[in-house]
């Protein structure tokens, strides 16, 4: 076992997928000889050739579509987009393609999109978006975000093997901040779980991606104050596993949903409701959103770490639900 | 794996080859007659998209793809899938949203796919937005040409199409990758109310093709042969891996948009001018004028047709609506929903026991 950074960990299991299975490939922007934008893809183009490692033009919506025609024809195929942000140029390719085809036709579209997602690198309003909630609500799509490197790899494998389409968002905060014990070994970390990243009596706080680090850090800080909070770390964002969340509301009673995106309408609203419809019984007190401003993503970091939620106000928020 | 054929120019084509031709043709339009009349009778469940007119083009084309190529049809390419074997009992069926359609009743018209594990055509489904057939179409030919086989996909777009986004980057990316793509372009005079002239400021469709550097050529849309031979053309092109082409179609939508569309915005002059260019008539005339068939012949192949359509129509009417509780499930995998469409050949293909493409070696000179 090796420590591996996230971006590492995502490199490895695409590679091996290729290795495993021919009919895997990756096409996208920038990705061959380039490396990509982040460097996820270097070395494939080496390793692999100009036949599976497929440079195009700036094209969102052709990527996704010769993505989705060569799935009907038996391929698996692995499309970057080079910010997650550009998912919108091919909205229209990838939700009424791909994410309908089964449900008209029965034909299926074992199809991965990756890209970086997120903030906190002063990316601005075009390189640093959360855009899950657009695919939430988008029947056919299956939604990942992992926050440590195993699960990057265990991940990016089990997406691939996954006879759906699925969207597979990479924090790009994690990319190289990240590193822990990643296995060489052959191993998916299946979709749709989500796993309990510090267990804790008194509040439950459910998250996702580079978040999850800024809740363990509170966490770390409340304990001091011997407050216990239970962090959860969703990892698929759809389907959402619902039973986790709910059994740790069982045993805190009380809950925040925290998360990067924009507030209103987020993917905090969804569970939220979630929760209340649920697991109304188990509530001591109204379940908390928090979530970025509702405003684009700014530049300035400054700015940027006024819009997103931050270690203070998780702190807060968890102190006044103890309070409650 | 597809066998490698290449299609026979028009001027070798057999006597049945011409007559299968005509009943492709003919066939469709029975279909469309026998489906505006289920329309008038309330059992269409949505629109009726009508390809009056311009029938010939679809099948035309289609006829010079091998028979496990892929095919995209549009809602105005019922011709194109007709040939490739597409029973007619599936699209009267999608029409009145049964139970038994190809999609149970989950979407409409020509909105069905078949993609076959093991051999035969491929037919890929549109989606309403326009132009993303052509990068999908890409795609499986790139899929395609990974595998190492020799598949060749034909779409088809008209000429509001052509000016989406979605249909140039996929012209694009096929032409940059040089994929097995042959794109039909329809230059059918109106995109619902607009005319070609408000769609684009080039004075032919096919001149779309140059912003992409890949063969195109413009054809009279309504004359059959020539469709056939400029498609032919483009079929052997990608499958030698040469690349896309694209072939301009100029014909006419003698309908509306749909058929509760009141035409109030198509020129009578014109909608005159091209009923007189009637590509079935025109191909009809053509037969008998070069003795290839007699009147006989001909009305036996119209009753043929006319009969299989409303026997075709009839089948799908006595079919079952869908269960309500079918709405749910089926968006993922594991949910079962197995939609089975019906692959059929047609007389003459069964009458001579040969596919209508000549062996490569044949029919490369």
């Amino acid at each position: 076992m090796a420590e591996r950074t996230y971006l590492e960990a995502i490199r490895q299991g695409l590679a091996e997928e290729m290795a495993r299975d021919e009919r895997v490939y990756a096409i996208g922007e920038d990705i061959g000889a380039y490396g990509g934008a982040f460097k996820v893809t270097e070395g494939l183009l080496d390793r692999f050739g100009a036949e599976r490692v497929i440079d195009t033009p700036i094209s969102e919506t052709a990527i996704i579509g010769a993505a989705i025609g060569s799935a009907y024809v038996g391929m698996r195929p692995v499309a970057e987009l080079q910010f997650i942000d550009f998912v919108a140029c091919c909205f229209n390719i990838l939700t009424n393609f791909a994410a309908k085809s089964r449900y008209r036709w029965g034909a299926g579209v074992p199809m991965v999109v990756r890209g970086p997602c997120g903030g906190g690198v002063s990316g601005g309003p075009f390189h640093s978006a959360n855009p899950e909630a657009h695919f939430l609500h988008t029947p056919g799509l299956k939604i990942v975000e992992p926050s440590t490197a195993y699960d990057a790899k265990g991940l990016i494998k089990a997406a691939v093997r996954d006879d759906d389409p699925v969207l597979f968002l990479e924090h790009k905060f994690l990319y190289r901040r990240v590193k822990d014990e990643v296995p060489d070994a052959d191993y998916v970390v299946p979709i749709g779980q989500a796993v309990v990243r510090r267990p804790g009596d008194d509040v439950t706080v459910v998250t996702f991606g580079a978040m999850t680090y800024t809740a363990l850090e509170a966490a770390e800080q409340l304990a001091q104050r011997d407050v216990e909070v239970e962090v959860i770390d969703l990892r698929t964002l759809s389907p959402l596993d619902h039973e986790t969340v709910l059994k740790s509301l069982a045993k805190t009673n009380k809950i925040v949903v925290l998360h990067e995106a924009q507030r209103t309408g987020g993917i905090g609203a969804e569970i939220a409701a979630a929760i209340t419809e649920r697991g109304f019984e188990h509530l001591d007190a109204p379940p908390v959103r928090l979530a970025s401003l509702d405003t684009p993503v700014p530049y300035n970091p400054a700015l940027e770490a006024a819009f997103r939620p931050g270690v203070e106000q998780i702190v807060a928020a968890v102190g006044q639900l103890v309070e409650y | 794996m597809p066998t490698s054929t290449a299609t026979r120019p028009s001027e070798d084509l057999t006597r049945d080859d011409r007559l299968e031709l005509y009943y492709f043709a003919r066939l469709t339009r029975d279909i469309e007659e026998r489906l505006a009349v289920l329309y008038r009778q309330n059992k269409v469940v949505g629109g009726l998209y009508r390809s009056l007119g311009q029938e010939g083009e679809s099948v035309a084309s289609a006829y010079a793809l091998a028979e496990d190529d892929a095919v995209a049809a549009l809602i105005r390419n019922l011709g194109s899938l007709i040939v490739q074997g597409i029973r007619p009992r599936a699209v009267f069926s999608q029409y009145m949203a049964k139970g038994t359609s190809p999609t149970r009743g989950r979407d409409l018209n020509l909105h069905f796919s078949h993609i076959p594990d093991d051999g035969g055509p491929i037919v890929v489904g549109p989606i309403s937005m326009l132009g993303d057939l052509v990068p999908v179409m890409a795609g499986v030919g790139l899929g395609a040409r990974m595998q190492g086989r020799s598949l060749v996909g034909m779409t088809y777009i008209g000429d509001g199409g052509t000016s989406t986004g979605a249909f140039h980057e996929g012209m694009n990316f096929a032409a940059v990758q040089k994929l097995p793509l042959v794109v039909i372009a329809e230059d059918n005079k109106y995109a619902y109310s607009t005319p070609v002239s408000q769609q684009m400021a080039l004075a032919r469709i096919d001149q779309r093709a140059d912003a992409y550097g890949i063969p195109h050529e413009m054809v009279d849309g309504n004359d059959m042969l020539a469709v056939y031979d400029a498609a032919r053309r483009a079929v052997v092109r990608a499958r030698q891996g040469d690349g896309p082409s694209l072939v301009g179609v100029d014909t006419m939508r003698m309908r509306g948009h749909a058929e509760h569309d009141d035409m109030r915005y198509m020129s009578k002059p014109l909608l005159d001018a091209w009923k007189a260019r009637d590509p079935i008539a025109r191909y009809r005339d053509h037969l008998i004028e070069t003795e290839i068939a007699t009147e006989t012949d001909l009305a036996d192949i119209d009753a043929m047709s006319l009969a299989y359509a409303e026997a075709e129509a009839e089948l799908a009417e006595a079919e079952p609506a869908p269960d309500p509780d079918t709405a749910a499930g089926g968006v993922f995998a594991g949910e079962h929903f197995q939609p089975t469409v019906d692959i059929v050949h047609s007389p003459f293909r069964k009458k001579r026991g040969a596919p209508r493409h000549a062996p490569a070696a044949e029919a490369r000179s």
